[in-house]
């Protein structure tokens, strides 16, 4: 493949507390903005190429150590909610989103930062994962490839939102590039040190190889496993009142991106009865027994598995 | 003393789920045994399924104003007035169920169901070091469950004290199961729990049907103090339990062994004079509370021997 060349990133949102009792996300980018001028943004002399913005997305929430408190922040990126007009009946999170659209966008636009890494947790057993809407330009397989070759403490996997961008409702779509940062487990409202310690090394590897691309690196060619999601599956329910009914068959429990194949045990019943798979094709499960999906009608998601190959990509010669 | 105590048969036994909204094992079992309650039918008691906090549970939240395993104290259930916090109405409204507390008429059992994200596996909870009935109960259960460990928490610290849902009874027990994140449900958790309520009833059923258990020894963990961690001057935490000590529930924190560690990296060891064995390590619920885990002593109690009055 042809070597794709591109502008300098010299803008960058780090973003944490989208949900307000993800911790990992919310200490680390406290811990960056105490480090303002610190270790965080080293430079070992060399003048530096980029603007790391730290942001704390949704204070409120984080305050209270719940996810949201009036709507999920994280699906009020819309086109249509970002350009609703606000008033005072409007929801805290679409208001909320709407400033950090004119922070860090606008969405779409040149003003737009050239990459937001949003960081968040999962109860599911998911190691650290990069979740995309699109390739953006391979900036993103690109910095996984790189975290991907210095963390060894927990498997990585790249996963790719299915669906056009342009309907894109989370926060790092504001961004010309963006992906979330999800690592897991963790339960919400507790941080764990080595899950914590992941996350900063994936934060850091990613600055490491922004400034490495701004000061002129090659960085070679790849491929990268992509899990694309594909159907989402909820809990057996009771029709009245709708309570779950059974939940995540032990042997599925903590097997995230372990292939899930027709007739396998997906759901045990509180009276003993296993529901197995009844799909046809193969698929990957993940986000396995998140919290946060129990409300939305999510006990996992599946993906399929490609290999998608990425050229290499080098900074415009003779860019600011 | 170490003969057999004459004891009244327990007839009246209640199963507490959803004394906190989000702790989701409890409120399974419980929702699960109000539509069919033949599973936890015992000859020779009653023994009542209970949502403890229904509007938490709705909510799936720990609580709505205030922590109804907090709530009973004795000013709380005298309280007259309006406007009163959801949970102390609610308490008082448990006490009126179940109690009044203190009394001949309260319940003999309550069991409250409940979840941890620490490694705490199976934990059954006292209150009193002198709870005869109590001990000889936990004592079966340990070895019902063999090997699987069924570690025992006894909290009746003077200061550290609280007043839980379940003290309404006579006999109260806690079962915490962990570790689970709040807000989901795993089977391997739902089972645990499941089987050490099994076990709890059958030996409700034996009591009452005459069984005689003799003395014996039960190996507890005494609650001696609460460790809170390192917190900056904004009152955020400034350090996490140490990687070390993550998930080492039950397990010896020696003097000079890490602790916490600092987000920059640095350590923060232990530095009391003794060996303690830590529990509760890195409970969501306790951040609030400013509490980072709970060190115990290992004590063994001696258990009377119990067996029922005949009427």
């Amino acid at each position: 493949m042809e070597t794709v060349t591109m502008l300098p990133l010299t803008r960058v949102a780090v973003c944490g507390g989208t949900h307000g009792n993800e911790l990992s996300g919310v200490y680390l980018v406290r811990e960056l903005q105490k480090n303002d001028g610190g270790k965080a943004e080293e430079q070992g002399g060399a003048a530096e190429t980029v603007s790391v913005l730290k942001v704390l997305s949704n204070p409120r929430a984080v305050q209270q150590c719940r996810r949201y408190m009036e709507k999920d922040l994280n699906r009020c990126f819309t086109n249509a909610l970002l350009s609703t007009p606000a008033g005072k009946e409007t929801l805290y999170e679409i208001v909320r989103a709407q400033e950090l659209n004119a922070l860090l966008g606008p969405k779409g636009s040149p003003e737009a930062v050239d990459l937001v890494c949003d960081l968040h947790n999962t109860t599911s057993n998911m190691g650290l994962c990069f979740i995309s809407y699109s390739q953006c330009n391979w900036i993103g397989p690109h910095i996984f490839r790189h975290l991907q070759r210095e963390i060894s403490s927990m498997p990585m996997r790249y996963i790719h939102l299915g669906g056009p961008s342009s309907e894109a409702y989370s926060l790092e779509s504001v961004g010309k590039c963006g992906f979330g940062m999800e690592v897991g487990p963790q339960p919400h409202g507790v941080v764990r040190a080595d899950i914590f310690s992941a996350m900063w090394d994936g934060v850091r590897l990613m600055l490491d190889w922004i400034r490495r691309f701004n000061a002129g690196t090659t960085f070679e060619g790849g491929e990268v496993e992509v899990y694309t999601m594909v159907k989402k599956m909820d809990f057996p329910r009771d029709p009245e009142t709708e309570s779950i009914t059974a939940t995540i068959h032990p042997e599925l429990q903590d097997r995230d991106f372990r292939l899930l194949c027709p007739g396998d045990p997906l759901f045990l019943s509180f009276t003993g009865e296993t529901q197995r798979y009844e799909g046809e094709e193969p698929l990957y499960p993940l986000f396995v027994n998140e919290a946060a999906y129990y409300e939305k009608g999510i006990a996992l998601w599946l993906a399929r598995m490609t290999k998608m190959a990425f050229p290499p990509i080098r900074v415009k010669a003779g860019a600011e | 003393m170490n003969g057999v105590a004459s004891l009244s048969a327990a007839h009246r036994v209640a199963v507490f789920g959803g004394t906190h909204g989000n702790e989701l094992s409890g409120i399974a079992l419980v929702g699960l045994w109000l539509r069919d309650g033949a599973e936890i039918r015992r000859r020779g008691l009653e023994v009542r399924p209970f949502m403890a906090n229904p509007r938490a549970v709705q909510e799936r939240a720990r609580y709505i104003d205030t922590d109804l395993n907090r709530a009973f104290t004795p000013e709380n259930l005298s309280f007259q007035g309006e406007d009163l916090p959801y949970e102390v109405k609610r308490a008082q409204e448990i006490n009126q169920i179940f109690g009044p507390m203190g009394s001949p008429d309260a319940y003999d059992v309550i069991f409250d169901l409940h979840n941890t994200t620490s490694n705490m596996g199976c934990t059954l909870i006292l209150e009193s070091s002198n709870d005869h009935f109590n001990l000889q109960m936990v004592h079966y259960i340990k070895h019902a469950v063999a090997p699987v460990t069924c570690s025992v928490l006894l909290n009746d610290h003077p200061r550290l004290h609280y007043s839980t849902t379940r003290s309404v009874a006579k006999h109260p027990i806690g079962l915490e199961v962990g570790p689970q994140p709040q807000g989901v449900l795993r089977s391997n958790i739902f089972e645990s729990m499941r089987l050490i309520l099994k076990h709890a009833l059958d030996f409700i059923e034996h009591f009452n049907g005459g069984v005689e258990f003799l003395p014996c020894t039960v190996e507890v963990y005494r609650v001696v103090e609460r460790v809170d961690y390192p917190r900056d001057s904004n009152g955020n935490i400034s350090a996490m339990v140490h990687p070390d000590l993550q998930d080492c529930d039950w397990e010896p924190l020696n003097p000079g062994d890490p602790m916490f560690q600092m987000f920059d990296g640095r350590t923060v060891q232990y530095k009391g004079d003794c060996t303690v064995y830590p529990t509760f390590i890195n409970e969501a619920a306790y951040y609030e509370k400013q509490q980072a885990f709970v060190m115990t002593k290992k004590e063994t109690l001696n258990a009377n021997g119990i067996k029922v009055t005949k009427s």
